[in-house]
């Protein structure tokens, strides 16, 4: 299979996924009274769920916040930075130049979950393959929600809500399964994320910013305790 | 209501700055890290983010505790037997309506 067309595979459950996600943000925004082109706009421009519906809300308290939009955007969305650089050592000789900007536009948590559990180096065909439809399932899942807004029950919406949460165990619990390091990770950032939603002081820290913390310290840690072996001998 | 005006500009600022958050470290770190505490790092990073974004935050994902719970053992379960992510996503919100649905009726 071409390397373009085993993204593409890769992509369908995540694109499916993302219709789910999506739909609740175009619900919520033109429940806000953003019109649905403005709603759809900002999620082809975006694609990322916390930033965008972290947006939505300063949108929806009137114009002149750019300040407040540029410092949630980049708090929220620091992760991102961590998991190019990561995928920057994934990626082969073929993503270069002009690509890794375009490449850029599309590492979501999922697109780089899937691209890193690849055995080897992945190449721009696969990654553009599997960006291309998890993009498109976020644009039409937005436009769906903000079509269906008023015709949808309230109670089928908070349950849709749980989706992008299922789909992140539905990462994480399979490889945690064959690799104690992985779980650890997990099972540790879980914990230390529960201590800044729920103890005095940690709790002041914004939802961004301490997911943030929470990656870096549980993610070093496990590389103290359990580092990976080198793939090719004599690297370092 | 937000002005057109208003409205792109805040579009330019969000999808400006996450992008650029996204693409300048691709851009940038173009050779291979041969650290290997560097490299585990980044080899964990990924399901440390999941972790953290999902717990507590699935707890309060549907409004409804129990509901809630509800999903995310059927979401584990389903992920522990490996099934797709659309069926395990699917079936946690399938769990968490039901949940919601009785305790409406109760």
């Amino acid at each position: 299979m071409s390397g373009f067309k085993k993204g593409l595979k890769d992509g369908i459950p995540i694109a499916l996924g993302y219709l789910s996600v999506s739909f609740t943000f175009g619900l919520q925004g033109v429940k806000g009274g953003l019109s649905w082109w403005e709603t759809v706009l900002i999620s082809i421009c975006n694609v990322t769920s916390a930033g965008q519906f972290a947006g939505l809300d300063i949108m929806l308290s009137g114009g002149g916040f750019w300040i407040e939009m540029a410092c949630a955007q980049f708090i929220i969305n620091l992760r991102y930075a961590l998991m190019s650089i990561s995928l920057s050592q994934k990626a082969d000789k073929s993503l270069s130049g002009i690509h890794r900007w375009l490449v850029g536009f599309g590492v979501t948590d999922e697109i780089f979950v899937m691209a890193m559990g690849n055995i080897g180096e992945v190449s721009r065909q696969y990654m553009y393959g599997l960006i291309a439809l998890p993009v498109a399932g976020w644009s039409l899942g937005t436009l769906i929600g903000a079509a269906a807004g008023k015709i949808l029950p309230e109670i089928v919406i908070s349950a849709l809500s749980i989706a992008i949460y299922g789909m992140f165990l539905a990462i994480i619990i399979p490889p945690a399964k064959k690799n104690k390091g992985i779980a650890m990770a997990a099972i540790f950032a879980a914990l230390l994320s529960c201590c800044f939603k729920w103890l005095p002081i940690l709790n002041k820290v914004s939802g961004g910013f301490s997911i943030i913390i929470c990656t870096v310290l549980s993610a070093g840690i496990m590389a103290a305790l359990m580092p990976v072996k080198n793939e090719e001998d004599g690297q370092c | 209501m937000l002005s057109i005006r208003d409205f792109f500009i805040y579009l330019f600022i969000m999808a400006g700055v996450t992008y650029l958050i996204r693409a300048l470290p691709l851009v940038i770190f173009k050779g291979k890290i041969t650290n290997r505490f560097v490299q585990s790092f980044l080899y964990y990073v990924p399901y440390a983010v999941l972790g953290a974004m999902t717990f507590p935050s699935i707890l309060f994902s549907t409004g409804n505790l129990a509901a809630s719970i509800a999903g995310l053992i059927t979401a584990c379960v389903l992920a522990f037997k490996e099934k797709s992510l659309i069926i395990v996503a699917a079936f946690a919100c399938l769990a968490s309506f039901c949940v919601i649905l009785i305790c409406q009726l109760i």
